[in-house]
C-alpha cells in the first residue's frame, strides 16, 4: 500500500532545524566577521584568542573535577539504590522510589534555589564542595534508572549460584554482581558525567567566587563577551561530543 | 530472627540514598516552603515570625501576567513538540531498522552538546546583523527594523527546539511498540488515511503522548536561561523572576513564594496526568527509563 510522504517530510525539515543553528555557528567560526551577517573570510582569529584565554581553562579544570567526583559517587549511590528498589517490595521502598522519582521530574530552578537556601542555612561555604553536592543530588535519580532498568534483565540465580558454590557475600558482589551490572554502571556513570558537566541553572544557584564552571563562562561570555570566541568554543565542543559519540558507536558495533 | 536480618539488610542498602536525597532534597524544599511565610528582614533574608504576607504580595500586578505568560509560552511549546514529535516517531517506527539507527542518532547528538551553546547559537541566528534576520531582509518578508529577537517568539521558538527532541523519543518508543497492521486494517475497512493515523494510530501511542506531555511541560514551566537570553524584559517568565529575586534585588521570602508557586503549576498537571493513568495501569511509572 502506498504510504503518505508527509511525515518523511516533516522528518527532514525538523532535522533541517535541529542541524541549521549549529551548522552556522561552526560556520561562523572560521569566519573573520565579528556577528557573522556576512562572510569576511576565513580566519583562525578566534580560535587563537581561545588558547589565550586562561579562565576558559580554568572553568574547564573546575567542570572536570565536579562532573568526575560527582559521577563516581552518585554511581555508588544511585547502584545501591537501584539494588534496594529492586530487591525489595516493602513499603519502605515505595517511599524510597518517590524519593528517587521526585527529583527527575522538579525543574532546576527549584532544585537551585532550595539548595541554595539550604547551603546559606547550614552556614556553608558557596564553592566547588557545594556544586559537587549539589550534582550528586541530581545525578542519583538519573543513574538510579539507568541501572534499574539494567536490573530488570539480570538473573539473580547466578548469585545464589556463586553463593551455594562458596562465594561469601563480598565475592559474590565484587566478582558476579558487579562484573555484570558493569555496562549498566558505565552508562549510568557516563549519563551523570554529561548532565554535570552541562548543568548550568542549578551550579549556577549554588557557585561561589572563584568556582566557576565551563557553562558558568560560557553564560557570562554570551552576555557580556564576544560572539566569535563562543562559535570557535562551542565548535571545539562539538568536535568533543561528535567523536566521543563516534568512537562509542564503533566500540558497540565491534561487541556485536 | 532471619526477617530482622533481612529488614536489617534492606535499611543499609536503602540508607545512602534515602539519606543523602532527604538532606539534600528534602530537607531544602521544606526550607523553601518554610520561608515563603516569612517577612523579609532589611537584608532581603527571611525575618523573625511568621506572616501570610509574602503569600498575599503574589495577588501584585505584576506576577499573574507573568504566571499567565509562563503557562501560555509552556502550553504552546508542549502543543507544538507533540504536533511536530508525532509525524517524526511515525516515520521513525516506519523506516528500515539501518536508516531508523541513522536518523534517532541524528535526533539525540544535537542535544547531547551544550544547552547554553544551543540556544546561543539561536541568538546569534535571529541577531539584527545574523544569518536568518539577514535572509529574511533580503527575501522582503520582514522589514529591517523588525527586530527577531528579544520578544515571547523568540523564547518559544528557542523552546521548542529545545524541548522537541524529547518529545520525539517517548512517542517513537510508543510507535515502535505500535503494530501497523492496525492500520491497514483500518484503512481496508475504508477510514481514509488521515482518518487511520487519528483513530488508529495515535490511541495506540498514547502511553508516549502521555510521557512526551510531561517531559516536555514541567521543564517548560521552569524555563530560565531561554527567556533570560532570548527573551527581553517583555518575555519574562516565572523562573526568570525567581532568579531576579534571589540574584538582583535580594528578596529570599518572595523568591520562596514564587518557588511555591511553581511547584504547584508543575504537581497539578503531573497528578491530574498520574490519575489518568493510573486508572488504566497502576504498577508502571509513566516516565520509563530510558525514555
Amino acid at each position: 500500500m502506498k504510504r503518505s510522504f508527509v511525515p518523511y517530510c516533516i522528518t527532514a525539515a525538523i532535522l533541517v532545524f535541529f542541524y541549521l543553528p549549529i551548522l552556522v555557528l561552526v560556520v561562523n567560526s572560521f569566519n573573520a566577521s565579528r556577528f557573522g551577517g556576512s562572510w569576511e573570510g576565513f580566519s583562525l582569529v578566534w580560535y587563537g584568542r581561545l588558547l589565550g584565554h586562561r579562565e576558559i581553562w580554568h572553568a574547564l579544570t573546575n567542570s572536570l573535577i565536579i562532573a568526575v567526583s560527582s559521577s563516581i559517587v552518585s554511581v555508588l549511590l544511585g547502584t545501591t539504590a537501584a539494588l534496594a528498589l529492586h530487591r525489595y517490595a516493602t513499603r519502605l521502598q515505595k517511599a524510597h522510589y518517590m524519593l528517587i522519582y521526585t527529583p527527575l521530574v522538579m525543574p532546576e530552578i527549584l532544585m537551585g534555589i532550595s539548595m541554595l537556601l539550604f547551603f546559606i542555612a547550614a552556614g556553608m561555604q558557596l564553592g566547588l564542595a557545594t556544586i559537587f553536592l549539589a550534582h550528586v543530588t541530581f545525578c542519583i535519580s538519573f543513574v538510579a534508572m539507568v541501572v534499574l532498568g539494567r536490573l530488570q534483565d539480570f538473573d539473580f540465580s547466578i548469585i545464589e549460584a556463586a553463593q551455594d558454590l562458596g562465594a561469601n557475600w563480598w565475592q559474590s558482589t565484587w566478582k558476579v554482581l558487579v562484573p555484570l551490572l558493569m555496562p549498566g554502571l558505565v552508562a549510568g556513570g557516563l549519563l551523570a558525567f554529561t548532565l554535570s558537566i552541562d548543568d548550568f541553572v542549578i551550579t549556577f544557584f549554588v557557585a561561589g567566587p572563584g568556582s566557576t564552571t565551563l557553562p558558568i563562562r560560557i553564560y557570562s561570555m554570551i552576555k557580556h563577551g564576544s560572539p566569535p570566541l563562543i562559535n570557535a568554543l562551542s565548535t571545539i565542543l562539538l568536535v568533543v561530543t561528535f567523536a566521543a559519540v563516534y568512537i562509542s558507536q564503533h566500540v558497540l558495533e565491534d561487541k556485536k | 530472627m532471619a526477617t530482622s536480618r533481612a529488614r536489617l539488610n534492606e535499611i543499609l542498602v536503602t540508607l545512602p540514598s534515602a539519606g543523602w536525597l532527604a538532606v539534600l532534597f528534602v530537607v531544602p524544599a521544606l526550607i523553601v516552603v518554610a520561608i515563603s511565610f516569612k517577612p523579609t528582614d532589611p537584608l532581603g533574608g527571611a525575618g523573625a515570625g511568621w506572616t501570610l504576607e509574602t503569600l498575599r504580595s503574589l495577588g501584585n500586578p505584576n506576577y499573574p501576567a507573568i504566571l499567565w505568560r509562563t503557562l501560555w509560552l509552556s502550553i504552546t511549546t508542549t502543543a507544538l513538540c507533540i504536533m511536530l514529535a508525532t509525524p517524526v516517531g511515525y516515520c521513525l517506527a516506519r523506516l528500515e531498522k539501518k536508516w531508523r539507527q541513522m536518523v534517532l542518532l541524528l535526533v539525540v547528538v544535537p542535544f547531547w552538546t551544550s544547552f547554553l551553546i544551543r540556544i546561543f547559537a539561536w541568538k546569534m541566528l535571529l541577531h539584527p546583523e545574523g544569518f536568518i534576520k539577514q535572509m529574511l531582509v533580503s527575501l522582503r518578508i520582514v522589514a529591517p527594523e523588525t527586530p527577531l529577537l528579544y520578544n515571547q517568539w523568540a523564547v518559544l521558538l528557542v523552546m521548542v527546539y529545545t524541548f522537541l527532541p524529547f518529545a520525539i523519543l517517548p512517542v517513537y518508543a510508543a510507535a515502535e511498540k505500535f503494530d501497523f497492521r492496525l492500520i491497514e486494517a483500518a484503512r481496508d475497512l475504508g477510514a481514509r488515511r488521515f482518518q487511520a493515523f487519528c483513530r488508529v494510530f495515535l490511541p495506540g501511542i498514547r502511553r508516549g503522548l502521555f510521557t512526551a506531555l510531561l517531559i516536555v511541560f514541567i521543564p517548560a514551566l521552569g524555563s530560565y536561561v531561554i527567556p533570560d537570553i532570548v527573551g527581553g524584559p517583555g518575555a519574562e517568565m516565572l523562573g526568570n523572576k525567581i532568579a531576579q529575586r534571589v540574584f538582583v534585588d535580594r528578596n529570599l521570602p518572595h523568591a520562596c513564594a514564587l518557588s511555591l508557586l511553581l511547584i504547584l503549576a508543575v504537581l497539578l498537571p503531573l497528578i491530574a496526568v498520574l490519575a489518568l493513568q493510573g486508572a488504566k495501569d497502576k504498577a508502571r511509572p509513566i516516565i520509563e527509563e530510558g525514555a
